[in-house]
């Protein structure tokens, strides 16, 4: 279970461009579930997850983690039990090296990167087939540098990389923003189908409604650093892109837009 | 002959220091300035320890290790006190500048009476055919060792993060490891090779000089990006042996310059002018390599 309590978070104190963007924020996710965030742009979605993963510090509160404290945390540590896929599929990847290497190397966290063979070559089988399985072309390039391959097939692998080895929490920011409408649609379906088989508590950042919709069980829309709505469940299932689309011009008349 | 012997001679102990620079400037992308003055350190190291009555190839692992500390209080004051990795460089940069004038005791430390690397029982033992390339030989040996360790380094576990975390940092923190250790590491290492280099420099010369690391950043620098664009297009030569081959390259046309009529007091402003030229030659262009291997 996630908890954050009381969170505050001010940007540029002390500056005329002093901002508050959470005030007393709090949320629950309970263990297991998958939760989509719209939300405009600027209305704290990714500040929500950097304050999460330790990115970026908070001002008040605390986040708590299976009921450890993980607010003074240092960001790696934190990354034991979070995979991360961000925006920029460049991100999640090192383009200087091979694909097999940087899934050599994802395959080897929390574990200790000693001076051993970098590359397991009985692995090598494994990671052939998961890629294979993408049905991106993605096996026959082990041994191409991952800078060489296109967003959707970077994108791909990092999300591959991110689930390689046993995590709790899955943060995906926009994972889906940056590509083109049909490899979005592989991305997808690829987060759903890791984030049942692997049962993630999964908070999912996007742009697109109709994800937000189709997929996971609970939907949040913030707004200015608050949850203007929030369904899960029965109720998440039986909502339609009109009410989503209703409150988000509610929200941005308020805003005078 | 000569011409030649010296610049494999010369070429393949600054190689030493490419290497150091290669994992600085193009694994980490990290400008390390530290480098001009971890090189006469590990020859005053050396030098000391030889006049002391020490095994030469032992004091080159001490001058290494002392290399080492250098890396790690440049990686220390980058990493812990967020102080910019230019500066940072530089700072460590002037304050062993006064360290190598105390380990030394002097600014000029010969010592031409004691066995050196290159000239002891053991090498005298070499064929006379041999002889004139005596130095070269040993060289080559360090080189080559240092070179297939790298090599070797590079493709174990710790190798790979050290090569992800001047690629792309985000990655190694998302793998739960501290990116900024991972770049003490690399300094660390760097340092190492560059003050071996200026150990086995030392050794050649029988002399350390605490002005004979000026420019020292600039030569590594020029040796890796030579190396690096001439075998830009092929996919067999490492980066490590470019780094080698770049340096051997810069010596000699170093050699050329002054065989046109330079004097050696115009010799780093050789060094600058040509490295100009490199620069302005590959196109200004700062890519980054794959450190294969």
């Amino acid at each position: 279970m996630l908890e954050l309590k009381n969170v505050s978070k001010v940007y540029s104190p002390g500056t005329v461009n002093e901002h508050m963007l959470f005030r007393h924020f709090d949320l629950t996710v309970p263990d297991g579930q998958f939760i989509s965030v719209v939300g405009s742009n600027g209305s704290g979605k990714t500040s929500m997850l950097n304050l999460i993963c330790g990115s970026i510090p908070l001002d008040e509160g605390q986040i708590i983690v299976n009921g450890q404290d993980i607010t003074r945390m240092k960001e790696h540590k934190r990354y034991r039990t979070i995979g991360r896929v961000y925006q920029n599929p460049a991100m999640g990847t090192c383009g200087n090296m091979t694909l097999l290497e940087n899934m050599a190397m994802a395959d080897n966290k929390n574990r200790p990167y000693n001076i051993t063979r970098g590359v397991d070559r009985r692995r090598a089988d494994t990671y052939r087939e998961m890629l294979a399985e993408l049905g991106l072309g993605l096996e026959d390039k082990m041994n191409v540098p991952v800078g060489s391959l296109s967003g959707g097939q970077r994108q791909a692998v990092a999300l591959l990389m991110s689930t390689l080895t046993p995590i709790e929490f899955l943060i995906l920011d926009e994972h889906t923003a940056a590509l083109d409408p049909k490899t979005a649609e592989i991305i997808m379906q690829l987060t759903g189908r890791i984030v049942a088989e692997k049962k993630l508590t999964t908070l999912m950042v996007t742009h697109n409604l109709r994800y937000a919709l189709e997929y996971g069980d609970r939907l949040l829309m913030m707004h200015e650093g608050r949850i203007v709505m929030d369904h899960a469940g029965a109720e998440k299932q039986a909502l339609k892109l009109d009410d989503i689309l209703g409150k988000f011009n509610e929200i941005s008349i308020e805003c005078g837009n | 002959m000569n011409v030649l012997i010296g610049i494999l001679e010369e070429g393949l102990i600054y190689a030493i220091l490419a290497l150091g620079v290669l994992i600085t400037y193009r694994v980490l992308d990290f400008p390390d300035l530290t480098v001009d003055s971890s090189f006469p350190l590990g020859a005053a190291v050396s030098a000391v320890l030889t006049v002391k009555g020490m095994n030469p190839l032992l004091t080159l692992v001490i001058a290494a290790l002392a290399g080492g500390v250098a890396g790690l209080v440049t990686g220390i004051i980058h990493v812990k006190f967020k102080v910019r990795d230019l500066l940072s460089g530089i700072i460590v940069m002037t304050g062993l500048y006064s360290i190598n004038l105390r380990i030394a005791g002097r600014a000029n430390l010969p010592f031409f009476n004691m066995d050196t690397l290159f000239d002891n029982p053991f090498v005298d033992g070499f064929p006379a055919a041999l002889r004139p390339w005596s130095k070269v030989i040993v060289v080559f040996v360090i080189v080559l060792a240092v070179k297939v360790l790298l090599d070797l380094f590079m493709n174990t576990k710790a190798g790979f993060l050290l090569r992800a975390v001047g690629d792309n940092r985000a990655v190694v923190t998302t793998l739960a490891c501290d990116d900024g250790l991972v770049k003490i590491e690399g300094l660390v290492i760097a340092n190492m090779l560059v003050a071996l280099s200026g150990a086995v420099m030392a050794q050649k010369n029988r002399v350390f000089e605490i002005s004979m690391g000026t420019g020292s950043m600039v030569f590594g620098l020029a040796a890796v990006i030579i190396g690096v664009n001439i075998f830009k297009n092929r996919q067999k030569v490492n980066s490590s042996t470019a780094a080698i081959v770049g340096s051997i390259i810069y010596k000699a046309c170093v050699a050329i310059a002054l065989s046109l009529g330079l004097m050696p007091q115009d010799l780093k402003l050789i060094t600058a002018v040509l490295f100009l030229i490199i620069l302005v030659l590959s196109g200004m262009k700062k890519k980054k390599v794959k450190f294969d291997a």
